[in-house]
């Protein structure tokens, strides 16, 4: 299949924003929507985990703590092909641009850190189509950790993951554990040539640069195309 | 002492060790009499002293119950379809084949990747993604084929008043009449069967025999192989 490696045949555009938690690339992405709202664009958005059928298995597993890191990787896989059929190649398909906070590279990095095989993990992922535009928000350790415990009072489980052991209290393992992701994410970008930003830079120096790559992007984009037919 | 082989893709996490059981497999479409003959197996082979553990398809803690309820809902992608039967046995050989197979079990599992792969190529999954994505499982010691044509599976499933839904492939629109979507979907599914068994070397039996006659001919197969295993014949 190899989706991930060469270009799509739909008429749409596919943006994803890829970081650990704390990066800003929800905030970043929530403006970018709002640069093509107000140029004119038909666009739609979506996240990750959002896929009500698999939600409520995920959180059985959660809570009574049996999922293993093979299992959490499938249920995840399983997540996003509902979600890639269901919200994501409709609009793709109908030359729409489409925003999806995480794709497919989220997996490739914490599914790995969790202990799943690197090359297995990017196997599964292969019908995913490639974004026309993915962006990597890259930002030290000590700046996501900061924003987050400023944002928000609690910190859950398996974000820190405390499913590994790797530390008694959930901050400590939080830094431990998003320290591997970021470390994952460095060899994604690479592999798969994400369009990395400095996400300590500030949220309008950042934006600035995510509107230039999107109009350099979309260069070429017709958004008056009548709905193709496509072959699936 | 052999060590657990996985097809493709050994996930780093799970430990090495030691493999003292074994990983019996029994496949064939629907109305083979696989249960009754994987029922009979188990039988014999604990007469025999041998512990053995059963395990069936989507009976996992984790999704069996999800898979059901989705079926019911006729609400299944092909990938989701996929993903979903990988999920279940991803946390049935986690929690059962695997500590089974490192305390000496044998292992009986009815179905096994192989109607995963088949029903899924029959969907149009791409055949290289399934194979990759069931790469994670425990390789199999002996893969027993039941084999059924179409015609002699007909009447048997009309019998058994279970000519259903799933099983006559309606999710893929063969046609509105269940008859003929079922000759068509379990057609595919028999000549993707016949396919694997040729390249995975599965022991196939003509499943139109008697019950008695098909078990007599599983166990003279498995009492060799538990005997003398090809590969400590080799070594």
């Amino acid at each position: 299949m190899n989706g991930l490696t060469k270009p799509h045949q739909y008429s749409g555009r596919l943006i994803v924003v890829e970081g650990i938690d704390g990066s800003g690339k929800s905030t970043q992405l929530q403006l970018a929507l709002r640069y093509l709202q107000a140029r004119g664009y038909s666009t739609f958005f979506t996240e990750w985990n959002s896929a009500e059928m698999v939600k409520k298995v995920t959180k059985k597993g959660k809570k009574k703590q049996t999922l293993t890191p093979l299992t959490f990787s499938l249920l995840h896989a399983t997540d996003f092909a509902h979600r890639l059929v269901h919200n994501i190649l409709p609009p793709l398909k109908a030359g729409m641009i489409v925003l999806s906070d995480r794709y497919t590279y989220t997996a490739f990095a914490r599914d790995v850190v969790r202990g799943v095989d690197r090359q297995w993990v990017r196997e599964v992922y292969d019908f995913a189509p490639r974004p026309d535009l993915a962006l990597y928000f890259r930002v030290p350790i000590e700046v996501s950790v900061q924003r987050l415990v400023a944002g928000r009072a609690q910190l859950k489980d398996y974000e820190a993951g405390m499913d590994l052991g790797l530390a008694p209290d959930k901050v400590t393992s939080f830094k431990i554990f998003q320290s591997r992701i970021l470390k994952e994410y460095e060899g994604i970008s690479r592999e798969y040539g994400l369009s990395e930003i400095d996400a300590s830079q500030s949220i309008g120096q950042q934006q600035q640069i995510v509107r230039g790559l999107i109009d350099e992007m979309l260069a070429g984009y017709d958004s008056r195309l009548a709905p193709q037919e496509t072959v699936a | 002492m052999n060590q657990i082989q996985y097809i493709s893709h050994k996930m780093p996490y799970l430990p090495e060790g030691p493999c003292t059981g074994k990983l019996i497999v029994i496949e064939g479409t629907d109305g083979c009499g696989r249960t009754t003959q994987a029922y009979m197996l188990r039988k014999w082979l604990e007469v025999q002293g041998y512990g053995v553990m059963d395990t069936g398809w989507t009976r996992s803690k984790l999704v069996g119950q999800a898979i059901t309820d989705l079926k019911q809902g006729h609400s299944l992608h092909r990938l989701t379809y996929c993903l979903m039967y990988a999920t279940d046995l991803a946390d049935r050989m986690e929690y059962q084949i695997l500590p089974a197979l490192r305390s000496g079990f044998i292992v009986l599992a009815d179905r096994y990747v192989y109607t995963a792969i088949a029903r899924g190529i029959v969907r149009g999954a791409d055949e290289g993604w399934l194979q990759d994505l069931f790469g994670f499982a425990v390789v199999p010691d002996l893969v027993f084929y039941l084999r059924l044509g179409v015609q002699d599976l007909v009447p048997r499933v009309l019998e058994a008043n279970k000519m259903n839904y799933w099983e006559s492939g309606m999710d893929m629109n063969y046609g509105d009449d269940l008859y003929d979507s079922f000759v068509a979907y379990q057609s595919a599914l028999i000549e993707q069967f016949d396919k694997m068994a040729e390249q995975d070397c599965f022991v196939t039996v003509d499943a139109r025999q008697e019950a008695e006659v098909i078990q007599k001919q599983l166990r003279r197969v498995v009492g060799q192989y538990l005997q003398a295993p090809p590969a400590a014949a080799a070594g």
